[in-house]
């Protein structure tokens, strides 16, 4: 008589499409998905447990080691917990320095998460080697501004750590009308192609009120229809100031979420181009902000910033000493994996990958 | 709807779980364990509280304190409402769990229990997620003991939780 087995699957944690340590552990009859556990923790330096060993400023190193690809916002985050906290005022030509690298950060990130997609799907190093090398030209730009490509340490409680150099601005805005180009260029590139959509179209489905349940943030919850963006929200630092939409896509599948990156790279130029026609001259860093910190008030405080991956937050307790009492960071991508599950319930098992994909993780962030 | 009004509506829907309102930055309200499960329920449904951004946990010297951040995606509150459970046992902390009304609570519940040790009754899968099955305390703990460990003492187990699938 024949029967049919279910086997037990590790993808991972040493796999190519995992960009990182990362293993899901799935059930799987035939091709078909029938269930799956996430495993994580490869990657875990206890990085909240180091905090309280260490002073508020010595801190900033280890969230650029969160997540590696955006550390400016990472920095920003942390930057906007602490400030919180201690009461410290931000000079303005500072904030508008923050918007002009967050904003750099997400337009790395959305072509980095598109490029890595298109890797999942097969169309190996091509979409993301034309991302990797406008890339550069941003982290050129980081590097010359802080000396530093990737690990930036260079947003810090009260201010930023250097003024801009000689030539940032003329080069910042030749590169930000560049890279309002190179959107369309991947746009027309990419997001018609006839096996991206039979791959990507009504593939790992994520309904709005699931997202919204499952503490989704970020793109992927846009890109199931649901308007919540932080900057708008928060209003944190300058955003208020700056003329921007917050796009969203309707259906929450695979293309979907692509399409949202899209979308908001051309929003993150828009707020490029105003802020480095607006930006003004002034201090860069609070001078009072060192003192301040040394013995911060007895108290909690919870900032949150929209990362390019989502809601990322440190959660600071102070009881008046140097070091923090406890530091919590909220980490966006570890909490939107919490989705994974549900969106690949019934899915093949060669779409599991690019679901995992279109979620956009960093381990360094996942695991801390 | 304000905090100010959510805290009203809480007193007076449940004039005997608040327990503490302290100063803080963010507005905190700090309620009885036991009430836990109804005053979430209470919040997500009735108060629009409907996003669980952050679950976490600080250790103080004389008891635990589970801390949950809650907006409102539809309501899009800028403000977040803190909501804190102080447990006083500090040889057995348990709190009913939240994943049963947010899904997002999920892997947070998993993480406070693996690094700081809190039971949190009625999780569907309580097990260690950061750290491996086997490894000596929880390392977020105040009491912690911060030293190198022999390769023997941090050997995995065999997991004693039975396996989801």
């Amino acid at each position: 008589m024949l029967k049919t087995e279910s086997i037990i699957l590790n993808l991972g944690p040493q796999h190519p499409s995992t960009h990182g340590v990362f293993r899901v552990k799935v059930k799987l009859d035939g091709e078909a998905v029938l269930d799956l556990e996430p495993v994580m923790g490869y990657l875990h330096r206890g990085i909240e447990k180091l905090s309280e060993e260490r002073t508020y400023v010595q801190i900033v190193p280890f969230t650029d080691r969160l997540d590696y690809i955006c550390s400016m916002t990472n920095n920003q985050a942390y930057a906007l917990a602490v400030e919180k906290l201690a009461g410290i005022e931000v000079p303005e030509r500072a904030e508008y320095i923050r918007v002009i690298m967050a904003e750099f950060t997400r337009i790395i990130n959305h072509m980095l998460a598109v490029g890595f997609l298109w890797n999942e799907l097969g169309a190996y190093f091509t979409p993301l080697l034309y991302c990797y090398r406008e890339r550069e030209r941003i982290l050129d730009l980081f590097e010359k501004t802080c000396g530093s490509r990737l690990t930036c340490n260079y947003i810090r409680p009260g201010g930023v750590s250097v003024d801009l150099p000689k030539g940032f601005i003329p080069q910042a805005k030749t590169l930000t009308a560049h890279l309002r180009t190179f959107a369309d260029e991947l746009d027309n590139m990419l997001t018609e192609n006839e096996i991206f959509i039979s791959r990507a179209v009504d593939v790992g489905i994520l309904p709005a009120e699931v997202a919204v349940n499952s503490s989704i943030t970020g793109p992927m919850l846009r890109a199931s229809g649901v308007p919540y963006d932080i900057r708008k929200v928060d209003n944190y630092s300058i955003y208020d100031r700056f003329e921007f939409d917050v796009p969203t896509c309707e259906h929450g599948d695979i293309w979907d979420r692509y399409y949202q990156h899209i979308l908001e790279i051309y929003q993150s130029v828009r707020i490029l181009e105003q802020a480095l026609d607006t930006i003004p001259d002034g201090e860069v860093m609070n001078k009072r902000a060192g003192r301040a910190l040394r013995r911060p008030p007895v108290g909690e405080a919870y900032g949150r910033i929209e990362a390019p991956k989502g809601e990322l937050a440190f959660y600071a307790v102070s009881d008046g000493s140097n070091n923090p009492y406890r530091l919590r960071i909220r980490p966006p991508s570890m909490i939107n994996l919490t989705a994974l599950k549900e969106m690949c319930a019934g899915q093949k098992i060669q779409d599991l990958i690019v679901i995992l994909g279109s979620i956009n993780i960093v381990l360094g962030e996942v695991d801390r | 709807m304000t905090n100010a009004e959510i805290l009203a509506k809480l007193k007076e829907k449940y004039p005997n779980a608040v327990v503490d309102v302290p100063e803080l930055i963010d507005f905190t309200v700090a309620i009885e364990p036991s009430a836990l499960a109804e005053v979430a329920a209470f919040l997500r449904d009735e108060c629009g509280l409907d996003y669980m951004a952050d679950v976490t946990a600080v250790d103080r010297p004389e008891r635990f304190e589970v801390v949950y951040h809650l907006y409102s995606i539809k309501d899009k509150t800028s403000e977040p409402f803190v909501l804190k459970v102080y447990l006083e046992d500090k040889e057995n902390p348990t709190v009913a769990s939240v994943t049963p009304l947010w899904k997002g609570a999920d892997f947070q519940e998993r993480e406070v229990y693996d690094l700081m040790g809190i039971n949190f009754e009625g999780h569907p899968y309580l097990k260690r997620i950061l750290l491996w099955e086997g490894f000596p305390g929880h390392p977020l703990r105040k009491d912690f003991e911060n030293r190198t460990f022999t390769y023997e003492e941090l050997k995995p187990t065999r997991p004693t939780e039975p396996d989801l699938m």
